[in-house]
Order: C-alpha cells, then sequence, then structure tokens
C-alpha cells in the first residue's frame, strides 16, 4: 500500500554565508541575507520524491514552519517533486525563538490531520544544530523513529532503516507509521528542473497558523545574548614532551 | 543537488576552487509584469542592482537560483580543467540540458522550456559564473535549436527539436566565412540546386563546435549577390562533402571547439531549408538579437564572479599595515566596478525585456547593450585581475581565465564596431 509522506523542511540562513552578530547581541543578522532550504530536509524531500518514484509513497506534503519567505522553500520542494504543501506561518520576529518542541508539536498535529504513514525530516537545522525534532515528534505521535538514516527500504509492512551512529552503521525494523530523519548519505538532492520550477507554482500550498492546530508556540526560552566566538589567540610553542605534559597540569588538564 | 551536495563537499575536504559563492540576497522582493503574459503583481518599478536577484519574478529567481547551483558544483570546479585541458564538457552540458538549459527560449511544443529571454539572460549569466565557455557554447546551441523551431516546417522541428533540447545532438550556426565576417551580407558559401539536392561548395571559418556537433544551420547563397539571395540549410554531420578543420587554438573559448566548416560538393537534401529560399539572411539576423543577449549576458557572469572574488581578495590581502579594502584607491576601483556592473546588468535586461515584447527599438537594445556590456565587464574583470596583484596573474586563481574568455564577446555576434554602426544607423534615419 502506497504511503503518505510529510516531510519537513526549513528555512535557514544560507550554509557559505558569513555569519554576523546582530548589534543587539540577541540574534544574527538575518536581514538582506541569503536563505536557502535546510541541506538536510533537501535530502529528506529528495528521498521522499525517490520513494515516489519507486512507487512506494503515493503523496508528498511538504511543511514549513516560518515567516511568508518560508514559501519559496515549498516552492524549492515541491520543484524537486513534493506534491502539494502547508505552510505554517510564524512570523519573523518570532523564529529566533521557535523550539523544536514547538515544531514537533506542529509536525504531530500535522501527521495525524493528513493521516501520514512517514514523518520525514531533516537530521538537524544548520542554523540550531538541535537535532530534536525528529525524535520529539515520534515521542509525541508515540511512533517508531529511525533518525539519522542513511538508507531506508520497505520490506513488506515494515522499514528497514540503516542509521549513522557513533560506533558504525545500526540496521533497525521498525513499524509503519514512523518518523525517520535524514542523515548526509541518504542521498544526493536533484536538481529541481525548469520545467518543475513552473509547474511547482500551480500546486497547491495551504496556509495556515500553528494556533489553527492547537499548538502554542509562546517562547520557553529567553536569548540573553548571543556573542562572537572568543577571537583566536595564538598558540604557545613549548620546548618538550615535559614542558607540554607541565603545561596542561598547569591549565588543569591533566592531572 | 545545491546546498546539500556543496556541505558535503566542504565536509569531504574536497577542492574547491577559490571564489565564494555570492552571498547577497535582497530582502525586499520587486515583481515586474512576466513577459509570459501573466502579470504576478501589481506593476511595480523593476530595479536592477548589484544585487543579482534585484527585479526578478519568484519564477525568475528560482531559475537563477537553479542556475547558479549548477554553476557553482558543476562548472566552476572543472573550468581550469577544461581550459587547460582543451576538454569539451559534452556529459555537463547534457546535465544542464536535463535540467532545461538545453534550449531556454525554444517553445515547449516539441521539448523546448519555453521561457523568455530575459529568463534565458538570467539563466545564462548565472552558468557564466561557472564556466564562460562552455555557457556560451550552450547559448548557441539554444539559438540554432531556437531557429529549427521558429523557422522550420513541422518535420524539421519534430526531427530536431526534441533531441536538440536534450543535447543528445548539439548544434552549430555556420554564418562567417574566411573572407565574410563583418561583411555578413556578402558570404560566397554556393548552394546550387540539383534535382532534389542542394550541392554546397564554400567553407565556414570560426564555428563554435565545429567537428564535435551534429547539426550545423549554414547560411549559404542559394540566389543572387547580397542578402536576398541567401538561404539557412540544415546540413548535418556525416553528409557527403562535409569535413572540418583543424582545431583552432584560441586565447580562451578553449572549452569549446572551433573549427572551419568545409563544403566540398556537400550534399543536402532540399528538405533541409529552414523557412523559405531567400530568407536566411532575415533569419540570421533576428537570431543575432538574441545571441547579443546572450553572449553580453555571458560577459554579465564573469564581471559578477570576477568583482566577487577580487572583493574578497581585498579584505584579505595587506599591504603597507592594512587590508586592501581600506584604500581609497582600492575602494574607488570597487565603486567602479560595481557602477559599471549593474548598468551592463540594466542594459542587457532592459534589450531582453524589449525583445520579449517584440519593442520597435529591440535592435538598436540589442547592440547597444552587446556593445555595452562586454566593454565594460571587460573593463570590470581586467581591474579585477590588477586587484589580486600578482595572484592574479596566475591560473590558480580564475580571474585570468574569465579575462581571456570574455575577451572575444567584443567580437563575435557582430563586433562591437558594426554594434556602432547598427546603432548610428538607427539614429541618423530621418
Amino acid at each position: 500500500m502506497a504511503m503518505k509522506v510529510l516531510v519537513g523542511c526549513k528555512r535557514v540562513i544560507d550554509y557559505a554565508v558569513k555569519i554576523r552578530v546582530r548589534p543587539d547581541k540577541l540574534g544574527v543578522v538575518t536581514d538582506g541575507v541569503k536563505h536557502s532550504m535546510n541541506p538536510f530536509d533537501e535530502i529528506a524531500v529528495e528521498e521522499a520524491v525517490r520513494m515516489k518514484e519507486k512507487k512506494l509513497a503515493k503523496e508528498i506534503v511538504v511543511v514549513s514552519c516560518g515567516p511568508a519567505q518560508s514559501a519559496e522553500t515549498i516552492r524549492t520542494a515541491l520543484a524537486m517533486g513534493a506534491d502539494r504543501g502547508i505552510h505554517v506561518e510564524v512570523p519573523a520576529d518570532q523564529m529566533a525563538l521557535l523550539q523544536p518542541i514547538h515544531v514537533s508539536k506542529i509536525m504531530a498535529k500535522l501527521a495525524e490531520k493528513e493521516a501520514a504513514d512517514v514523518v520525514l525530516l531533516g537530521k538537524l537545522a544548520i542554523d540550531d544544530d538541535s537535532n530534536q525534532t525528529a525524535q520529539m515528534t515520534a515521542s509525541l505521535l508515540d511512533w517508531p523513529q529511525g533518525v539519522f538514516a542513511s538508507k531506508v527500504e520497505k520490506k513488506d509492512s515494515q522499514l528497514e532503516v540503516v542509521r549513522e551512529v557513533d560506533g558504525g552503521l545500526e540496521t533497525i525494523k521498525i513499524n509503519l507509521p514512523a518518523v525517520l530523519s535524514a542523515d548526509l548519505r541518504l542521498n544526493e538532492p536533484r536538481y529541481a528542473t525548469l520545467p518543475n520550477i513552473m509547474k511547482a507554482k500551480k500546486k497547491k500550498v495551504a496556509k495556515m497558523t500553528p494556533g489553527d492546530l492547537g499548538v502554542d508556540v509562546t517562547p520557553r526560552i529567553e536569548v540573553l545574548t548571543v556573542e562572537d566566538p572568543p577571537v583566536r589567540e595564538a598558540g604557545q610553542t613549548v620546548s618538550d614532551v615535559e614542558e607540554l605534559i607541565g603545561k596542561l597540569k598547569d591549565k588543569g588538564f591533566s592531572s | 543537488m545545491s546546498a546539500a551536495t556543496n556541505m558535503r563537499s566542504l565536509l569531504r575536504g574536497s577542492q574547491f576552487f577559490r571564489g565564494c559563492v555570492s552571498s547577497r540576497n535582497g530582502v525586499a522582493t520587486q515583481t515586474v509584469p512576466a513577459t509570459g503574459g501573466e502579470l504576478t503583481n501589481s506593476a511595480v518599478p523593476v530595479v536592477t542592482s548589484l544585487d543579482i536577484s534585484a527585479g526578478l519574478t519568484d519564477d525568475q529567481k528560482e531559475f537563477q537560483s537553479l542556475a547558479i547551483n549548477f554553476a557553482n558544483n558543476e562548472m566552476y570546479p572543472h573550468m581550469a580543467k577544461w581550459d587547460q585541458e582543451q576538454i569539451f564538457p559534452v556529459e555537463t552540458l547534457r546535465k544542464a540540458a536535463e535540467l532545461g538549459f538545453g534550449a531556454v527560449y525554444t517553445s515547449e511544443e516539441y521539448g523546448g522550456t519555453g521561457l523568455s529571454r530575459l529568463d534565458a539572460s538570467i539563466i545564462f549569466e548565472a552558468l557564466s559564473m561557472g564556466c564562460v565557455s562552455t555557457a556560451a557554447y550552450l547559448t548557441i546551441h539554444n539559438m540554432v535549436t531556437w531557429m529549427i523551431d521558429t523557422y522550420g516546417n513541422e518535420e524539421q522541428r519534430s526531427k530536431w527539436v526534441p533531441v536538440m533540447a536534450t543535447m543528445e545532438k548539439l548544434g552549430s550556426y555556420c554564418l562567417t566565412e574566411p573572407g565574410s565576417g563583418s561583411d555578413a551580407a556578402s558570404l560566397a558559401t554556393v548552394a546550387r540546386k540539383e534535382g532534389n539536392k542542394f550541392i554546397l561548395n564554400g567553407s565556414k571559418a570560426f564555428i563554435s563546435g565545429g567537428g564535435d556537433t551534429d547539426v550545423y544551420l549554414v547560411m549559404c547563397r542559394t540566389g543572387g549577390s547580397g542578402p536576398k539571395g541567401i538561404s539557412c540549410l540544415l546540413v548535418e554531420k556525416g553528409m557527403p562533402g562535409l569535413s572540418f578543420g583543424k582545431k583552432e587554438n584560441k586565447m580562451g573559448w578553449n572549452s569549446q571547439p572551433t573549427r572551419a566548416v568545409i563544403f566540398e560538393d556537400c550534399e543536402v537534401p532540399v528538405e533541409n531549408v529552414i523557412g523559405v529560399e531567400g530568407q536566411g539572411f532575415n533569419i540570421a539576423m533576428s537570431g543575432l538579437n538574441g545571441g547579443r543577449i546572450n553572449i553580453a549576458s555571458t560577459s554579465l557572469g564573469a564581471a559578477e564572479r570576477s568583482l566577487d572574488v577580487a572583493k574578497e581578495h581585498t579584505k584579505v590581502r595587506k599591504q603597507f599595515g592594512m587590508p586592501l579594502s581600506q584604500m581609497q584607491h582600492t575602494q574607488f576601483q570597487l565603486a567602479q566596478m560595481g557602477t559599471k556592473l549593474v548598468a551592463s546588468r540594466a542594459m542587457v535586461r532592459n534589450a531582453a525585456r524589449a525583445l520579449d515584447a517584440k519593442h520597435a527599438d529591440t535592435v538598436s537594445l540589442c547592440s547597444m547593450a552587446k556593445l555595452f556590456a562586454t566593454e565594460n565587464c571587460f573593463e570590470i574583470v581586467n581591474t579585477a585581475l590588477q586587484l589580486h596583484g600578482g595572484y592574479g596573474y596566475l591560473k590558480d586563481y580564475p580571474v585570468e581565465q574569465f579575462l581571456r574568455d570574455i575577451r572575444v564577446n567584443q567580437i563575435l555576434e557582430g563586433t562591437n564596431q558594426v554594434m556602432q554602426i547598427i546603432i548610428s544607423r538607427g539614429m541618423l534615419v530621418d
């Protein structure tokens, strides 16, 4: 039975941009800065499209939580082959305080609403590096999770997922419905094609707010300060191993 | 295959050519009536700026983003090698064609992408940031495909456009001869009709792709002297009497082979006339308007990339205790470069819009855009080279190749001198 796949994608500052801290030290500069789809989400969208091409998936619904410009991110996913989009609108000034706990509640609600068989997310977003949303979503739904996936195969009514873990690769079999998160080596995302970019315009994108889903996105954290990492200092040259050990001891790294 | 692939490369520490991805992107989006006919928003004035995506519709931004990603991933890392080893990157071209870049402004009926001239300009500008020479060949192939689609009959269109849109078959455009460059109407390649064939005799010079491509649109004389005696014939590689000269050794455009195309009693079926006999010169001239925009667009891409890398270099390179970017002369040079780039870009996109709208001033505007952009972008790239100091002279840095590659833009598609003939002629009409 072909699956319905819900894919999450996040609009983040482009990986190649030099990040600058805002003068008010409460965040980073986002105005006028290039944004693009989180690279791990591109991989997730690609995987969903491949599932559809293999006839494992029948419909791909792509979701993005963010400001007006997130519509561009959804469009990119549609141009890659997703069928329709859902834009959960969150104003730009609230984005910094939107946390994985909020997003996972939204994804869980949408997974139920859409009767999804698979929720496919990127393993982390490159702006906050949280690596929490997939796991929390699975927990809220009480679904099995296959995170850090580098390979996903359908085996009868289950998914066999190869996961990248610290010790190497772990293969698990999980029941459906399930939550997956895409790791780097899952696939190499395709380019959209010009004709697909034009076709994407005609695909439907529904708009809603977190409130429409009954999700409270009141911030749970307060940003106190955002600062640049310390400027790299010069190292010290030591004359021999004795001196090295001595210095390490002095600095408390060794006893 | 965009950011994820780049990140993958970075994580694996693979070699990435010096220079950065342009990181400018305006937040305020301007929309313009799309030339396809639909208005995407109320008619807000279009602004062209240093931000390469300023003034573009949402669609155009997507096209551009795709083209920039493709250029950065598939072309930029290889442009030096293609140049130094004279490699014609057919596989990369076919990859580009898969995305719809093979026949950008050819109609969709037989497999073209059906976009506008402005869309094409934006795309070619972006691809040129990756490799001017390869992008330039792509524009030539695009023009040939468009010509067949626009002027060919149903049989010719259905036979050729599909395979050319995918770049399974590659095209070349043959107008220039050893004896006729600027004076194109005096061309001497003759096509004599014999029964159901044309017998061609003569030769064409400086043909991009010549010898490695499959389809040759040849402007030849089927009638009397002057433009009205010229017809456009489609000659296929393998037809008897077709041969090629040696591969030319060029200053730039080394990722495309350039050869003379020689006709010695070359037999071409009469069915291969594109349009009607005597229409050849008109076809050629109509193709050149777009061709000029395309070539000018490749100059833009080279200037954009060169300005970007030069700017970064001046921030990093220190002399006399400070980065070059803090020296007023350097700042003034960057200001001049930026100004020339915006002016060039505005001229080229304006000409593209005119062509799309079939504006009365199209011919002049395309000539002006080509004249202005090719000259000014060359100055930009030349200054970028100077700003790099000794490093600019090394092949380790991309600037010298951009300079060599765009130098020819002031010569082909009509020399910049011919551009001035066209423009002044238009101005002096009573």
